[in-house]
């Protein structure tokens, strides 16, 4: 009896030095690899962003996750997908519940030092709007003392609204609700007179969510600079690596005129960037321990960042690419040289 | 053979010890303690060593921060310049809130249900078994999903606010109910009202010595339940029975002044009060039919009133089998205000949840909610187990 439990104590413990050894750099390339899949935290329900239509996630960022997974395994569909409130993100991501977490989230200070978090680059640059009923009749943020608002918790959205009621000295009545559907819900039920989020947020919710469109306006103060982009947590470099250039090389297809339709004719091409890009020069995916045809694969299987946009963006919201045209086309979209 | 044994055990006191009984449940003892120590260490441990590989933020400092993000309902005065520490006070004092209302509620509605339950008149067991058995088989959650958008569809905006009673408005942004204008005279009315509530047991006592004494009956109930009201009636009238009321208004987009019950906290108050009623009915129903029938007989021999039979005699001993499994009900109430975060009232998991967001310390922030429920129930554990021993049977 009292060898059993001796034995039984020494082999528990021996397990749990081995667990606790188990975490190191690298981890998550190797885990990813090992699984066949890119795990990829994504929003509940945002479209254009991340939904779920007809079994399938689409979406901005879900293009990411996607793109990630061209790169990896040579097949945009080895990812699978959790969708996560805003409150759930962080503790998903940290914990190893997720990969990547790529789920309209504002770089910010505090995230990418104190939660231990790397930001990947930014898919999109949005800011803060506020959305009401028409016959309110309110033409500015300015004139939203005493209003009951609805926003997500968790968010940064929630900071900036607190922020600006208080510089301008107004008082407001938050109506904190996690999910995403619920919040919005709320607002068109009349519980809360203002909806307040991303702008490309409001849009979504007013074209897609709601019954009449026509009803609701989107206020013209944008209150906050949000850059929205893809996260991992610190502790792997090599898998920062994949999914920052994962994400550049869409915008370096785009700059290059390459899309998803002539991708095998620019194989043939003189250009020695594009064939660089693409590996018919090879280098640059041994250099991310990836295939050499990483950057073929995304822009075959998930096109570029421009036909994303247009596929889930300007078609779904109907928002034009502002900010987000290449810098080229006076955006801020700029890809760093894949050399 | 056995003088050789004997020498061996001898010869080795180490194994006479190990077969000692005492020794050996000690030895044990020692072993398991120190396992589960040495499981909570590892824990800690490799908790603290992984979130520092990771480069997360530890310690409870953030709870000095300011908070910076808004709350709609608070007891004590909140701004976003408040604390971190401040913001989860608010979140206590909101679960308590709903908490303790919706114990008091629950046992009330839940005590109606249990006697009719019991009931002679076939229609209202009917309608009690109704209730019981749709409202305890439906999962919380939902029941709240459904109230909240009862609440919040059915009633209408601001502007068009039902008003059923002068100063009354129902609304799709809560009840707005008058309340009596700011003056020193309530603050008197509130002192007259403990003092009434004092006189009662006072009174209690002195009525229930002199029975003992005399065999005389005082009828302490109801001159008691008289005195606490006409003591702060008295206070209030002496004191020029100012009548002037804080009546809500409609300001812009919400109305502004009186007292406010917002739709998350109804829509909560209500869930779980229907939920937990359908439980103590049971538990109530249970408790009155424990007590034999020959109780109620022998009392009605003795010549007592059915009131006094049911108080003397039915109800403290039905109360001995009623108050543990209502202890379990009161703990069950408490630990579901939890839901609460589903539909925005701000309790304090729903303000942990977005303290942790905003600062990345889910750990901290997970040890303090738990932390706070467990003294919350031990709390109430604590003052149910003292009411109990007190009801308990004293044999004699």
């Amino acid at each position: 009896m009292f060898k059993t439990l001796t034995s039984t104590a020494a082999a528990t413990a021996l397990s749990l030095t081995m667990v606790a050894t188990g975490a190191q750099a690298g981890e998550t390339v190797d885990s990813v690899r090992d699984k066949g899949y890119v795990q990829c935290g994504v929003n509940t329900a945002l479209a254009g962003f991340s939904a779920a239509t007809g079994g399938e996630w689409e979406g901005l960022d879900v293009d990411v996750c996607r793109a990630v997974a061209a790169a990896m395994f040579g097949d945009a569909d080895a990812v699978r997908f959790t969708p996560l409130t805003a409150a759930q993100r962080f503790t998903a991501l940290q914990s190893g519940e997720v990969d990547v977490l790529s789920r309209n989230t504002t770089w910010t200070t505090t995230r990418d030092t104190s939660l231990g978090l790397n930001f990947a680059g930014i898919n999109y640059y949005d800011g803060q709007g506020f959305m009401v009923r028409k016959d309110l009749g309110v033409t500015s943020a300015k004139q939203l003392s005493g209003a009951a608002i609805c926003v997500e918790p968790g968010t940064t959205t929630e900071l900036n609204l607190a922020d600006y009621f208080r510089a301008n000295n107004m008082d407001f009545e938050p109506v904190v609700i996690e999910n995403t559907t619920e919040v919005t819900a709320a607002f068109f039920s009349g519980r809360c007179d203002v909806y307040t989020t991303d702008a490309s947020g409001l849009a979504s919710a007013r074209n897609v969510s709601a019954e009449n469109p026509e009803d609701y306006v989107i206020l013209p103060e944008i209150i906050s600079k949000e850059p929205l982009g893809p996260v991992v947590r610190h502790g792997d470099d090599e898998w920062l690596d994949i999914v920052k250039w994962s994400h550049i090389a869409m915008i370096q297809a785009e700059e290059f005129g390459i899309t998803s339709d002539n991708v095998d004719d620019m194989m043939d091409t003189d250009n020695p960037g594009i064939k660089r890009f693409l590996g018919v020069t090879p280098g640059m995916g041994e250099a991310l321990g990836l295939d050499e045809k990483w950057a073929y694969n995304i822009v075959k299987q998930v096109g570029n960042y421009g036909e994303s946009y247009q596929r889930n963006v300007t078609e779904k919201l109907g928002l034009e690419r502002g900010l987000n045209a290449l810098w080229t086309d006076g955006g801020l979209m700029y890809a760093f040289p894949i050399r | 053979m056995t003088q050789n044994q004997t020498n061996q055990a001898a010869a080795n006191p180490v194994m006479t010890l190990l077969y000692d009984k005492t020794v050996r449940s000690i030895i044990y003892q020692i072993l398991v303690f120190g396992g589960v120590f040495l499981m909570g260490w590892y824990l800690v441990n490799n908790t603290l060593t992984n979130l520092e590989q990771q480069d997360i933020a530890t310690g409870f400092g953030f709870l000095e921060k300011e908070a910076a993000f808004g709350i709609s309902e608070s007891l004590i005065q909140y701004t976003p310049e408040s604390s971190y520490g401040r913001a989860l006070v608010v979140g206590v004092l909101n679960t308590l809130k709903v908490s303790i209302t919706g114990i008091i509620l629950a046992t009330i509605l839940g005590t109606f249900i249990g006697i009719g339950l019991v009931s002679k008149n076939w229609l209202l067991r009917f309608l009690g078994k109704t209730y019981i058995e749709t409202f305890r088989n439906i999962p919380l959650l939902l029941q709240l999903f459904f109230w909240y958008s009862v609440v919040t569809n059915a009633f209408p905006s601001p502007r068009n606010a039902l008003n059923p009673i002068d100063g009354v408005f129902l609304t799709n942004r809560g009840l707005y109910l008058p309340v009596p204008a700011e003056n020193p005279v309530w603050t008197a009315v509130l002192i007259a009202l403990v003092a009434g509530i004092a006189g009662f047991f006072l009174l209690r006592k002195w009525a229930l010595k002199r029975l003992e004494a005399t065999g005389e009956v005082f009828p302490y109930l109801s001159v008691g339940l008289g005195v606490i009201v006409a003591v702060p009636l008295l206070t209030w009238l002496v004191s020029g029975a100012p009548t002037e009321l804080n009546t809500p208004e409609l300001t812009g987009f919400n109305f502004s002044g009186g007292l406010n019950m917002s739709p998350e906290f109804f829509t909560l108050l209500l869930g779980l009060t229907v939920y937990t009623a359908t439980y103590i009915a049971e538990i109530v129903r249970s408790g009155i039919q424990s007590v034999p029938k020959g109780q109620n007989e022998a009392a009605t021999s003795l010549g007592l009133k059915p009131s006094w039979v049911m108080r003397l005699i039915i109800l403290p001993q039905a109360l001995r089998v009623i108050i543990p499994p209502m202890t379990n009900q009161y703990l069950n109430l408490t630990k579901n205000s939890s839901l609460a975060v589903a539909i925005g009232y701000p309790d304090l998991v729903s303000i942990s949840n977005t303290t942790m967001n905003q600062t990345g310390q889910a750990v901290e922030a997970v040890v303090i909610f738990m932390s706070i429920y467990l003294s919350i129930s031990l709390l109430i554990s604590l003052f149910m187990n003292w009411y109990n021993k007190r009801m308990a049977l004293v044999e004699r």
